[in-house]
Formats: structure tokens, C-alpha cells, sequence
């Protein structure tokens, strides 16, 4: 009995709490940086596509929402053709971004992508890609990569020593 | 004002305020348990969500009303019918205000009460009975036992009232009380009635007809659209007619200084009904076996106690005369 009353009073002593509710549409939370939500495609800083469509988010993805073709235009640099991702199925894992080698698929704090249509929530190429940098800024695969590309041959980006013949080092 | 002009008003006015208030406590509860849960409630639909029990309502009329094809459909139909019945036909006895009142100075007033709380019982049981459904009957076996146990309590703690009174009609209960509230003489028929009322309405904690862990939602589980509303606003009506009665029988009713009588006959219900709420959001659903432990083995040696009491006092202290 006197356990019941003690707990009533513990009950009403909470009138006076601050509510812990956030009121959504009005307030809103301020996301971490790293909050999990809509994913983006991201450029590199001189304003090109990260993306080398090297399958790796599509393999990643749990729900296989990601789909992608990759392209290779006259000077070796490959792309995505097209790369579409089912919104309706992502369940926002960030595996993709963790599978990613050149840092283009990134999840942004953006998680207000709600829709009345299903089909409104696949995505194409030109819904995912952004214009900057997004997480990584200042990070260039190509010009860290080694690789041989149209403009630039091995050896040429910041960082980099040109090759070392190694017949040269022979005795 | 002539007499007829005052009944009629009374007869149209005091049902519908008591369904509204009814329908009010269904936003009042969720408010006030949100506020003990440190959550805002429902506070969209209106001013501080107000007119949430309207929306409530349309969805509910716009959901499919729907008889299951094994339930035996004239009981189906008939069981919310009667839960509401017998909560309006119990506002008829009570004493709001001198003045206000249907027939509240009905000289077998309580006696009509605790008849038309055990008729409650029996749209519980016929509900489970013709849902034709094993939680819904399950559901109603409990209720049938709990309610019908309770209701011997119940009646039993009204008892050190009324032998204190010598009265069943509820105005002259309330008069009887100018030198001083029931609930300080009456302190143990009180705590009884509170729990009885508990009981009888199936709220939490004593909400075992409609335990969901258990039973989905008991008794109710094959309702839908209005006929599970009706239940709903029958049981918030069950809620507004113990706390009145509760007011009424233990608290002096209208009775209080400087305010209206009125106003403090709703200040004093609407305390009941907080408090219910209160119990709610408190304490845990008893086990079944324990629930109807407590009601035998203690509350009601209790209330035979009280009345043994309370009528051996009356008998020192007045000779036997009433």
C-alpha cells in the first residue's frame, strides 16, 4: 500500500519534467555529419565524377537496391553509365560507402525523402549526383590513384615519382 | 423555470455532457499520461489537440463495420448497446447541483447504480460469448468473474453510507454530508468503492478482460468501426459516472464554499478522473488469480468489517433509531 502511494507520487512528480519530445515539423534535430541518410553521388574537387563504377556498392548492399552500369569513355576513365538506387529497399547500412574506393557514394544527414509514390523514391544518376565534394573534400582518386589516364600518364600527379625503369637498377 | 421546462433540459443536457465528457477523457487520458511519460500527447488536430476524439470518431465511422460470420449477430450487435445504455440510464441518478439532475433524489438511487454497473457486466460477457472467439471469450469469462465479484465490494462499501445516512437516495446522501465528508468516517468503504469502481469499469490496472499481453484485446477483439467505439466511450462513461459517484457518495458532492455548487461537483469528478488516469499511468496489471485474491481474501472481509462498524457506532450512538 505504501509502495503504491510512493509510486503514484513518484508518478505525478514527473508533471513538472521537460518533455523529451522533439516537435518534429517545427523543431528540428541538428543531425550529426555522419548520420546515415539519403545517399549521394559525390564530384571530385576539379569537378568530376568520383564514381569508377567498379561495382563494389552494388556487391556491398544487403538489399541489393544499388544498380549500376559502368562505362569507360576514349581515355580509359570509367564511369557509370547510368546508377540507380530503390530507395523503397535501402535500409541505410552505409555499407556502400564503406565498400566505396574513391569515396563517391556517400550517405548525407538528409533522411526527409519521404514520398507518396513508390516509384518516386528510385533514384537515378542525376537525383544522386551532387555537386561537391561532400564528405572528403580535396580528395581526387585519379590524381592519387598512379594510374594511366587521358591527361596524365603514371607518375605526373601530386605525390607521385614517374616510374623506375628496372632494367636501369640491374648490375 | 418551470418543472417540466427543467427536466427536459436536464434529460437532454446532462447525457450529452457526460458522452462529451466521455469522448474528452479519451484525449484528457492520452494528454496526461503523456505528461507523466514526459511526451507532449496528441496536439496536432485542433487547439492543444482538442478536437482529437472528433477525428478519432470520423475514422472510426469511416472504418468497415464489421460482423464476423460466426458470431451470433443479434447478441454481437446488441452488447455495445448495452454498455452504453446502462452508463447514460446511471446519469439519471446523480445529484449534480441543487436543481440539476434527472431523478436524483430517486429514493433508491445507489441501488439503481450498482444494478446498472452489474447489467454493465453483461455486455462484457455476451460480447465474448457471441464473438464466437476463444481470447474474446476468455476475455468475457474474466470479466464476467471479476465484475460479478467486485460488484459484492462495491455494494458492500456503499453500505457504511448508507447506514450512516439511513438513505439510498443520493441527494439527501450529499446533504447528510454538510457536517462533513463521508471519506473521513468512511475512509475504508472509500478505498473499497475506489478499487470496486476500478474493477468495474476494467481500467488499468484492473484491466484484465482486455489484457492485451494475453488475450489481444479480450472481449473486443472481433469489433471494429463504431460498435468498438461504443465500447470505448462506454467504458470513459463508466469512468465519469464512478468518479461522479465517488464525488457524490464520499467528497459532499456539490457541497464547498465560495464556488457554485456545480463547479465544484465537476472540480471534484474531474479530481476522480485525474486520478484514474494517475493509477494507470502507475501501477502494473495484476496476475488474474491475484486480482480476484485481493478481491476475496481481502477487500472483502474488509467491507464486512466496515459495515459491522459502522453499524455497531450507529446503533451505540442513536439507540437502534434512524
Amino acid at each position: 500500500m505504501i509502495s503504491i502511494l510512493h509510486s503514484l507520487w513518484r508518478v505525478l512528480r514527473h508533471t513538472f519534467d521537460r518533455r523529451v519530445t522533439v516537435q518534429y515539423p517545427e523543431e528540428r534535430r541538428v543531425m550529426a555529419p555522419r548520420t546515415r541518410g539519403r545517399i549521394v553521388l559525390t564530384r571530385d574537387p576539379d569537378g568530376g565524377e568520383r564514381c569508377v563504377g567498379c561495382y563494389l556498392c552494388a556487391v556491398a548492399c544487403p538489399v541489393d537496391c544499388i544498380a549500376l552500369q559502368a562505362t569507360e569513355d576514349e581515355t580509359g576513365r570509367r564511369s557509370a553509365e547510368w546508377f540507380r538506387i530503390n530507395f523503397s529497399r535501402c535500409i541505410f547500412c552505409g555499407y556502400c560507402e564503406e565498400a566505396c574506393p574513391t569515396y563517391a557514394i556517400q550517405l548525407t544527414p538528409d533522411i526527409e525523402i519521404g514520398e507518396y509514390y513508390r516509384h518516386n523514391l528510385i533514384y537515378e544518376k542525376e537525383h544522386l549526383m551532387i555537386d561537391g565534394p561532400g564528405k572528403r573534400p580535396g580528395y581526387n582518386y585519379y590524381r592519387v590513384a598512379g594510374l594511366k589516364i587521358g591527361g596524365k600518364d603514371k607518375g605526373e600527379a601530386a605525390g607521385e615519382v614517374p616510374p623506375v625503369d628496372v632494367r636501369t637498377l640491374l648490375p | 423555470m418551470s418543472e417540466t421546462v427543467r427536466l427536459v433540459l436536464c434529460i437532454i443536457i446532462i447525457p450529452n455532457v457526460v458522452l462529451t465528457m466521455a469522448a474528452g477523457l479519451i484525449w484528457l487520458e492520452r494528454r496526461l499520461l503523456a505528461v507523466w511519460q514526459e511526451r507532449y500527447g496528441p496536439n496536432r488536430v485542433g487547439p492543444f489537440g482538442l478536437l482529437q476524439p472528433a477525428a478519432d470518431a470520423i475514422k472510426l465511422l469511416f472504418k468497415e463495420d464489421w460482423i464476423p460470420p460466426f458470431a451470433d449477430r443479434p447478441v454481437f450487435v446488441l452488447a455495445p448497446a448495452i454498455v452504453m445504455a446502462t452508463g447514460i440510464l446511471t446519469c439519471a441518478i446523480l445529484p449534480i447541483a441543487p436543481g440539476i439532475g434527472i431523478v436524483d433524489d430517486l429514493n433508491i438511487g445507489l441501488l439503481f447504480f450498482l444494478a446498472m454497473s452489474t447489467m454493465g457486466a453483461y455486455s462484457v460477457v455476451l460480447a465474448g460469448w457471441a464473438s464466437n472467439n476463444k481470447y474474446s471469450l476468455l476475455g468475457g469469462l474474466r470479466s464476467a468473474a471479476q465484475m460479478l465479484s467486485y460488484e459484492v465490494f462495491m455494494g458492500l462499501s456503499l453500505m457504511g453510507v448508507v447506514i450512516m445516512t439511513g438513505t439510498f437516495s443520493l441527494r439527501e446522501i450529499v446533504e447528510a454530508q454538510r457536517d462533513g465528508w463521508f471519506f473521513v468516517p468512511q475512509f475504508l468503504g472509500m478505498m473499497i468503492f475506489l478499487m470496486a469502481g476500478l474493477a468495474e469499469t476494467h481500467r488499468m490496472p484492473f484491466d484484465l478482460p482486455e489484457a492485451e499481453a494475453e488475450l489481444v484485446a479480450g472481449f473486443h477483439t472481433e469489433y471494429s468501426s463504431m460498435k468498438f467505439g461504443v465500447f470505448f466511450i462506454g467504458e470513459y462513461a463508466g469512468v465519469v459516472v464512478v468518479s461522479s459517484l465517488m464525488t457524490t457518495l464520499f467528497f459532499g458532492g456539490w457541497l464547498g464554499p465560495w464556488l457554485p455548487p456545480l463547479v465544484w461537483f465537476l472540480l471534484k469528478t474531474m479530481f476522480f478522473i485525474c486520478l484514474f488516469i494517475l493509477l494507470r499511468a502507475t501501477l502494473a496489471r495484476p496476475r488474474y488469480d491475484q486480482l480476484m485474491a485481493l478481491g476475496w481474501k481481502v477487500l472483502l472481509p474488509l467491507a464486512l468489517l466496515n459495515v459491522v462498524v459502522t453499524g455497531a457506532i450507529k446503533l451505540a450512538t442513536t439507540g437502534g433509531g434512524v
